[in-house]
């Protein structure tokens, strides 16, 4: 059985100019202890499916439809005192914005302390004795000291530990991490992915990668989920969606991917912006962009099917295989000269 | 700086008014001849900057504001007298609106269209709209003297019972209904800055951390939420205390509290000048002093202004 297996998850938020549907029949699973990633432009549902899945959306406006089972319980049909107990313990969060995620008026220290004490039932000692390992665990200098801390005394890459060690800190099985990179400078983000790799070897706890980069994508995950406008556009394991794409949004997705192995003029970019959800366009949801659209695309959704020869590879596009099989070829051999 | 600015314009407001102080004070009846000598004897012949640096020179020299023209009493003394009646409406009113304004407030913001909500936005609506004089008057009018529970005007020494009234329950009783009216005004103003405050944070990143954390909405809000609402409204308490100190005119003169409003009233009726000049440096200190607590109030919340 998959850690968590999301089925046919709709999000819908009523708004005053009517009711968006932000996430629309995506299904997905995450194995225990491996790395899903999702990709797709800014608002194509990416967060809002793990805010769902997390009960994080704000009720007032919000609906989720679907089946989202953690460990054979559905995240969806909890009580909100269930899913309060797993939150945190079970299953944690980080976030994109490491500046603005952590309380400015408490110390790391304190809201690590808060971490431990909501699932466990020890004092504030040890409370924070588990605090000042895990701030040396996610690579904080002199972590004794820094414990009393404020947010503000942290630099951004330093604050993003902090909060990975607020996540781990009760050793959940499952990770949500929302873009945690995408607020850091490079150099930062290539160390926050590794440790976040090697804390996950450490806890063996599984990861859900939310990011608009495929690069990495292609570092952390084992399994990629491409959305586009609510919808899963394609799925696999990370070598099928490198190596064989069959959506012309995953090739738009590759095509737009900087490269330093390979001697290319320009980067691909994928005309036009991702459409409105308030009003998606009929058919394939990505046929107003699609360079290789054909007459079904503006009338036919296109169902998630295997691709041919490899069942574990889901997509979602009118064309037939063999021109996407044409495209694919051109495309690597533009692009990616040498694919691994 | 803002002190000597503010001084210098009392100063020159005040001879730019038309009008005859020495006239005034030398009485009705005075010859030409006396009021001459009164304008001597106060001064009032010298050029203004002259009786400015007189003035300036007293306040440093013997920290004096100088004697009123009217009855030659020492300001120092007017003021000292008046400010605690002052000072006791506006602690107290700001109590009162505190207590009244930050429940509302925060329950509003958090059950947004509710019962509470809706009400309190009436609330808030008539406490904005209506003038403090009307709501005085309705006050005095229903529960003063309709009911008779409260006095209607007059004010009980806080400190010498030996008056025929006097003491902490005297005074109190005295003070309800000046205290209400003074605050509502202000609770309609606060539960309006409490209430956006409050939703503001509530959209916070890190409120969704504590969230996520798996705290319970009430944790949630009592550590993570009301602390860094109240931010902005302790630098807006500082200053409105601060500058309602100066004098609550309106108030103070409904209910005849001898306060510094009702007096700066009096003593600008009679052109009284260093009256009116020693209220203006008070409440100029006052808030002064209370931006400077706030201030410091501001780096005991917030710990990024704490100085390291």
């Amino acid at each position: 059985m998959s850690l968590l297996e999301v089925r046919q998850l709709r999000t819908s938020f009523r708004t005053d100019d009517g009711i968006v549907k932000a996430v629309d029949g995506v299904s997905f699973s995450v194995e225990k202890g491996k790395t899903l990633g999702i990709v797709g432009e800014s608002g194509c549902g990416k967060s809002v499916t793990c805010l769902s899945i997390m009960g994080l959306n704000n009720p007032r406006n919000t609906i989720s439809e679907g089946e989202a089972l953690f460990k054979g319980q559905d995240l969806l049909q909890m009580s909100p005192r269930k899913l309060r107990a797993l939150r945190g313990n079970d299953i944690a969060m980080i976030f994109q914005d490491p500046m603005t995620s952590l309380n400015p008026v408490h110390t790391i220290g304190k809201q690590l302390v808060e971490a431990v004490m909501l699932h466990r039932d020890v004092t504030g000692r040890d409370a924070k004795l588990r605090a000042l390992e895990l701030l040396k665990a996610v690579g904080i200098p002199h972590a004794d000291r820094r414990i009393d801390d404020y947010p503000h005394q942290f630099s951004g890459g330093m604050r993003q530990r902090v909060m990975i060690a607020m996540a781990l800190i009760n050793e959940p099985d499952l990770l949500v991490a929302d873009e945690p990179t995408t607020a850091l400078d490079v150099t930062t983000q290539a160390q926050i992915l590794r440790l976040m790799r090697t804390l996950q070897e450490e806890f063996e706890t599984a990861i859900i990668m939310i990011t608009h980069d495929l690069g990495v994508v292609a570092e952390v995950a084992d399994d990629v989920v491409v959305m586009y406008a609510g919808k899963v556009a394609e799925e696999g394991s990370v070598d099928e969606i490198f190596t064989r794409p069959h959506h012309p949004y995953t090739w738009g997705l590759l095509g737009s991917l900087p490269r330093l192995d390979a001697d290319v003029e320009r980067l691909v970019q994928i005309q036009g912006s991702p459409p409105s959800l308030l009003k998606p366009p009929r058919g394939c949801r990505f046929h107003p962009r699609c360079p290789y659209v054909l007459d079904v695309c503006d009338s036919v959704v296109p169902e998630l099917l295997p691709v041919s020869n490899s069942p574990q590879h889901l997509q979602a596009c009118h064309l037939d295989e063999e021109t996407k099989d044409r495209e694919v070829q051109k495309l690597l051999a533009g692009t990616l000269a040498e694919a691994s | 700086m803002l002190f000597l600015a503010v001084t210098i314009v009392t100063y020159v407001i005040f001879y730019v008014t038309p009008s005859d102080p020495a006239r005034l004070a030398a009485g009705q009846g005075a010859t030409p001849a006396d009021v001459e000598r009164v304008a001597e004897r106060l001064h009032l012949d010298e050029p203004v900057w002259e009786q400015y640096g007189r003035f300036l020179w007293q306040l440093v020299g013997e920290q004096s504001l100088g004697e009123s023209f009217v009855n030659r009493q020492d300001v120092n003394d007017i003021v000292l007298r008046a400010a605690p009646v002052t000072a006791a409406l506006v602690f107290g009113g700001a109590i009162f609106w505190l207590t009244l304004s930050i429940p509302i407030g925060i329950i509003s913001a958090l059950k947004p269209r509710s019962l509470v909500d809706r009400a309190g936005m009436v609330f808030v609506l008539i406490g904005l709209s209506a003038h403090p004089v009307w709501i005085g008057l309705i006050f005095a009018y229903f529960i003063g003297f309709k009911l008779e529970l409260t006095p209607i005007t007059g004010y009980a020494d806080f400190f010498n019972p030996s008056q025929e009234q006097g003491g902490p329950v005297q005074w109190a009783y005295h003070m309800l209904l000046p205290w209400s009216t003074f605050a509502i005004l202000f609770a309609a103003l606060y539960v309006r800055l409490i209430r956006a405050n409050v939703m503001e944070t509530m959209n916070e990143d890190y409120v969704r951390t504590a969230r996520a954390k798996g705290a319970p909405e009430r944790q949630v809000i009592r550590s993570h939420v009301l602390r860094n609402s109240m931010l902005p409204v302790v630098t807006i308490l500082g200053m409105d205390i601060g500058i309602a100190l100066g004098g609550a005119i309106f108030t103070e003169s409904i209910y005849s509290l001898p306060g510094l409003g009702r007096q700066v009233l009096q003593s600008y009726e009679n052109f009284d000048l260093p009256v009116i000049q020693g209220i203006v440096v008070f409440s100029t200190l006052c808030i002064i002093i209370f931006n400077l607590i706030v201030d410091l109030l501001y780096a005991v919340i917030d710990p990024r202004i704490r100085l390291t």
